[in-house]
């Protein structure tokens, strides 16, 4: 199992009444509501939440990529994973991910992720999202119904960058470029493993079959409303006759809460909880799907968009979001037979644990991420002994690695004076 | 009129076909022709009216390689040309008019009659056009009709929202349809077509409801100011979807292109 601690980096200071007073969290989100200043505290609490997570045996931290979003202050996953880079030293660096139509030229992030894998000494796990329709199109105004061609383009252009060892032309519908040639190239070869965020498009099933991917829903439905989407994606693995149905061709991002008990869970994470689901997925449902951007067989199998029903919930109380498994919230053995049951019944191998939840403070993040850590990971470690030597879902870091602040003494340094005189 | 099939190039296109007279060619907006349908059944009592849909639009086959502005343009110049029309009076509504301007400033010896009903294809910083792509379906009436009550019992008359066969159904229409109308029209509906109305030589109207507020009426002297040869009627009492709301006022104006 690979277990990676996820940090969205919501905005904690929504009003108690945002909802009933704003359009839309996401997108025309009120800009004066963010606070600058209140906002250098945040983003390195948050980095330091990360760092706490990867000294405590998860196997990654992960990170991610928001445009205009009150809930998810990334709009460049790479800065933030670039200062994870030099502050951790054994923990997977998850980019889950970069959107890689997004960039002008795309071949940008074939060079970030190079960047970051050499940094991090072969740590990287690249993600490459289409984007939802609130990032890709109406913030950064990708034409819906060209979003898939041009995504596609994007991947074709990095996998050759990273690929080819002498430079070549890229003569494409939406990049042209004489001179492909990338500096630094990834560790990793032939590339970083790739893991593929998606929301239900049967396209992007097929995508991560044929190329050897992994496809993860990240989710705040919970496992039990993710069920039908991952059966099929399942069904489409034994349709394409993959080789094999390994569980680390998946992943899924889950709401976590551990306490001692499962009335302290409630006590302790229950306003936190609510910020979440209440506050920062009030998301004008007008955003979530851009006409175009799904395709009609995509449509047609019925998976919607995960934001326009949430958004219709009216303050979602928490006894049935952990029993509609939106959120896994309890004592620590409450807490893994609901992981195992998720594990199972979605056949996952890759678990983004979603720990940090909306305006949740740091001590309470630290206390539910330690029991996480130290009494439920170990206990869902062995789910898959027969998949245990599948390497391809996951960065394979140089065994020895440089450490950050290992500059020669200054002693050492100032005895270069002089010498020739 | 009568729904007919037509070979081009790229794909097969659909189109309405009816009336005697000089011919028209008609142009839908991103909506599509369901509104319109009762306005084509009148306009054809004084002209031959063929009204192709968009690839996409209705029963119609989608075309992937229609993408940008000069894809369609090129595209509905060889539906005329496929139609074995000549010179016809060409009208086009929103997005249709943005793509008849288009067909008339690329070849301005070939259309000497243009009317444009509430044309797409111009921005304006102070008074942007609405973004009806991120609107549900329950606001569009506002800024579609000028009677909103009206209008939203037209729509609601088309299928129950709550029924949830009709719902996939209207968004499988809705992603053919404003999926092929995004690539002309999103995020912004302007594709530097302003730099291009000079080339008209039609005798151009451009007509316009007063209560527009999809694409407020201010874009109508944008429109006059950059064609050379352009009238502006303005007709009250209507909203963006004139030919629905007035179809007689907008038949009598396209009339006098005869």
């Amino acid at each position: 199992m690979r277990f990676t601690w996820f940090n969205l980096m919501p905005w904690p200071y929504l009003p108690a009444d945002f909802r009933e007073k704003n359009h839309s969290v996401w997108v025309d989100i009120n800009s004066r509501l963010f606070d600058p200043a209140k906002s250098h505290e945040v983003y390195n609490t948050y980095l330091d939440l990360l760092e706490y997570a990867g000294k405590l045996g998860f196997d990654g931290i992960g990170v991610n990529e928001h445009h205009q979003n009150a809930y998810g202050l990334m709009p460049s996953p790479n800065l933030i994973a670039a200062s994870l880079a030099r502050r951790t030293d054994d923990v997977a660096l998850v980019v889950l991910g970069a959107s890689i139509a997004l960039y002008n030229p795309p071949l940008r992030v074939a060079e970030e992720f190079a960047m970051l894998d050499c940094i991090s000494g072969g740590r990287l796990v690249a993600g490459f999202p289409v984007g939802t329709s609130m990032d890709t199109n109406y913030c950064y105004g990708t034409i819906p119904g060209l979003t898939r061609e041009k995504y596609n383009e994007a991947h074709d252009l990095i996998k050759r960058a990273w690929a080819e060892k002498d430079p070549f032309a890229f003569n494409g519908r939406y990049t042209k470029l004489r001179y492909v040639n990338p500096w630094p190239r990834p560790i990793q070869q032939p590339h970083p493993p790739i893991h593929i965020p998606g929301g239900g498009s049967v396209e992007t099933f097929d995508f991560c079959i044929d190329n050897t991917y992994s496809y993860s829903y990240l989710s705040f439905g919970g496992y039990i409303r993710g069920k039908a989407l991952m059966q099929g994606y399942w069904d489409r693995v034994a349709e394409r006759k993959a080789p094999d149905t390994s569980p680390y061709r998946a992943g899924f991002a889950q709401t976590i809460c551990v306490a001692e008990t499962d009335a302290e869970a409630e006590r302790l994470y229950k306003q936190h909880v609510s910020y979440f689901y209440n506050r920062c997925l009030h998301v004008y449902p007008g955003f979530a799907d851009a006409p175009g951007y799904r395709t009609i067989k995509t449509i047609q199998k019925g998976i919607l968009s995960q934001y326009a029903p949430l958004t219709m919930f009216q303050e979602l109380p928490w006894k049935e979001l952990v029993e509609n498994g939106s959120v896994i919230a309890g004592s620590p053995e409450t807490v893994r037979q609901r992981m195992e049951d998720l594990i199972k019944s979605l056949h996952v191998g890759n678990i983004f644990c979603l720990m940090q939840i909306g305006d949740m403070p740091a001590d309470k993040c630290m206390y539910s991420t330690r029991l996480f850590a130290e009494k439920v990971l170990p206990k869902l470690r062995n789910m898959f002994p027969e998949y245990d030597n599948d390497q391809r879902f996951w960065c394979k870091p140089l065994p020895k690695r440089a450490v950050a602040g290992n500059l020669p003494a200054e002693s050492q340094v100032e005895s270069l004076a002089g010498v020739d005189a | 009129m009568e729904l007919k099939t037509l070979a081009t190039p790229r794909v097969p296109v659909r189109y309405y076909e009816g009336g005697t007279g000089q011919p028209l060619v008609f142009l839908h907006g991103a909506g599509g022709l369901d509104l319109d349908l009762g306005f084509l059944d009148s306009l054809a009592t004084k002209f031959h009216v063929y009204a192709p849909l968009v690839p996409g639009y209705g029963d119609s086959e989608e075309c992937a390689e229609l993408r940008d502005m000069l894809d369609f343009t090129l595209h509905t110049w060889d539906v005329v040309d496929r139609l074995g029309v000549k010179d016809p009076v060409l009208v086009g509504f929103s997005m249709g008019g943005m793509i008849a301007s288009e067909m008339a400033a690329i070849a301005p010896n070939d259309i000497s009659r243009l009317a444009l009903i509430a044309p797409a294809g111009l921005w304006l910083d102070d008074h942007p056009v609405a973004d009806f792509f991120s609107m549900m379906p329950y606001e569009l009436p506002k800024y579609l009709f000028h009677d909103a009550v009206a209008g939203a019992k037209a729509f609601q008359a088309a299928g129950d929202m709550s029924d949830p066969k009709f719902l996939q159904a209207f968004l499988v229409q809705n992603a053919r349809q404003l999926g092929a109308a995004g690539k002309i029209l999103f995020p912004i509906p302007e594709r530097g077509l302003s730099s291009r109305l000079y080339r008209i030589k039609a005798r151009t109207l451009v007509i316009w409801g007063e209560s527009d507020k999809l694409i407020p009426p201010v874009y109508a002297k944008a429109f006059q100011r950059a064609i050379p040869r352009a009238d502006v009627v303005m007709i009250p009492e209507a909203g963006h979807v004139v030919p629905f709301e007035k179809p007689a006022e907008v038949i009598s104006a396209i009339a006098r292109l005869q």
